[in-house]
């Protein structure tokens, strides 16, 4: 979608009333639209041509990007980097603050630098443990936890002081976020839990993989009835989905990455087809489109490890944006047509797409 | 001890009414302590608490008891010392992410705060902890409060 108020890249929209950010996501969330976001892989580089690379394969699809912060416990380049540099073309970034590696003076300092650089969206998580991670041997930190980070957030935003009471000079303008694992136990608590989250300040989440649908459709009921998704203070919930390569790497990825569920049903899916990774991301697909048929849910968050080249084709297939476009840089200005105008996608059109930029 | 802690949480409900009793008592005393002075007694109480807190709940000591809003079941024997509930990771058996051969704190503080009669205080979000009040006593300082917003009570009704 394209707004009348169009910046140059890399500048600020200006905040329409009821909005806290001045970001892209925050304005098609409560538009009402169907909101698609995904994660960008990290480089284990410090070339920044890398990072735009990665980017780009996702032009034209999602509304905004995840930086994800040492996820998995593994060591990238960190989101706080990957945020600056893709602020800088116009991205939209969201970007992710684990309570892992960092106290909250270092946390603060770094909510107050990614606001500067144009960040609009950060999402407030807990982190994996640093057993789960390439250096299980660093110090976890965890001086704050995902919901004590999105009250100090919220305070730095709305009464304008850092944790200590310390006035800011101007307040950091995010849209706050955090995650929710409906399919981790205890299910009971979950949607009580995602309450507190709001209690807490935050404005959107982004689910765990979902692989689970009556399962989501339970929580989402229960998220509807305590009340979450109602009044200026509701919550917008985007469901994380993702393509399994296979049944052997989901069935890996069931026993090692935490909190990820994947039912037996789903391996055997994959396990009867003839082409399992193209069978993944159909599956991807009819996820994708039986989560937007349940009430309450505001769009999707699609992780694709190692399969980012496929999230185009994913989103495109699944027909969510209605022919929608979200920004990317050169779309106002760009002499080719998005193909998603076309109403067709192939990847090699993707890749040309790259090459051109 | 992990068996014992785990008991205590079963028995959640008995323990809030323990500590529901033995709290005004002794906020009651606080003449004493004051006789005395907290200071003085702050070493030999914040032993017995250690003591009797680490044998019943694997007490971390971190100064700031939360124990009547986590099902009686201690926050800081969490991996990642969450002060909120549990994180995604938790394995569908139930047991924490970090330490697989652990039941997760927060889903015992869940089964804990159903048994409870003010047990829905698992759901007020709270602080983080504060690292200054490491090692102190938690109890000398609930006790405190309370006698002092007593006799501030007091003060505003002369």
């Amino acid at each position: 979608m394209r707004f009348d108020d169009e910046p140059t890249p890399g500048e600020a929209l200006p905040i329409l009333p009821g909005h806290v950010s001045p970001g892209r996501l925050e304005r098609v969330l409560r538009a009402g639209k169907f909101a698609v976001t995904t994660e960008i892989d990290p480089p284990d580089s410090a070339d920044p041509d890398e990072v735009f690379k990665r980017a780009a394969i996702f032009d034209g699809y999602v509304d905004a990007i995840n930086a994800t912060d040492g996820s998995g416990a593994n060591c990238h380049m960190s989101s706080v980097g990957v945020c600056s540099l893709l602020t800088r073309r116009g991205y939209a970034m969201v970007m992710q603050i684990s309570c892992r590696d960092r106290n909250r003076i270092a946390i603060q300092g770094e909510i107050l630098g990614g606001a500067a650089m144009g960040v609009a969206n950060i999402l407030c998580l807990t982190g994996d443990g640093v057993q789960a991670g390439d250096h299980p041997q660093a110090k976890p930190v965890f001086d704050l936890d995902s919901m004590s980070l999105l009250e100090i957030a919220r305070g730095m935003r709305d009464d304008a002081h850092f944790e200590s009471g310390r006035k800011l000079a101007v307040p950091p303008r995010v849209f706050l976020g955090a995650a929710e694992n409906p399919f981790a136990p205890p299910f009971d608590w979950r949607p009580h839990r995602l309450a507190k989250k709001v209690a807490a300040g935050a404005q959107f989440i982004q689910t765990q993989y979902c692989y689970d649908v009556p399962r989501l459709k339970s929580f989402m009921a229960q998220v509807r009835d305590l009340g979450l998704l109602e009044g200026p203070n509701r919550v917008f919930i985007m469901v994380g989905v993702g393509p399994l390569a296979s049944a052997k790497s989901a069935t890996w990825i069931r026993e090692h990455v935490p909190g990820v569920h994947i039912p037996d049903s789903v391996i055997k899916r994959l396990a009867g087809a003839e082409k399992q990774k193209a069978e993944g991301r159909k599956l991807c697909i009819d996820l994708i489109q039986e989560i937007r048929e349940i009430e309450g849910v505001s769009g999707a968050h699609v992780m694709a490890y190692r399969q980012e080249e496929a999230v185009a084709e994913i989103i495109d297939k699944s027909g969510v944006l209605e022919g929608r476009v979200p920004w990317y840089p050169g779309r106002d200005h760009g002499s080719t047509a998005n193909p998603a105008l076309q109403g067709e996608l192939t990847h090699t059109q993707t890749e040309k797409q790259r090459m051109e930029a | 001890m992990y068996a014992v802690r785990r008991w205590v949480v079963r028995h959640s409900r008995g323990f809030e009414f323990i500590y529901r009793v033995f709290e005004p008592v002794i906020a009651r005393l606080d003449p004493v302590w004051r006789g005395i002075g907290y200071a003085r007694v702050e070493r030999p109480v914040t032993a017995v608490e250690r003591a009797v807190k680490g044998f019943l709940f694997d007490c971390k000591m971190c100064g700031q008891c939360a124990l009547s809003s986590t099902g009686m079941s201690c926050p800081m024997n969490c991996p990642k010392t969450l002060r909120n509930g549990p994180c995604g990771g938790v394995r569908a058996n139930g047991h924490c992410e970090v330490k697989p051969e652990m039941k997760c704190v927060w889903a015992e503080a869940w089964a804990g705060s159903q048994h409870m009669k003010n047990g829905r205080k698992i759901h007020v979000v709270q602080k983080p902890v504060d690292y200054r009040l490491r090692d102190t006593s938690s109890w000398l300082r609930v006790v405190r409060q309370i006698a002092e917003r007593r006799v501030a009570a007091q003060g505003e009704q002369k």
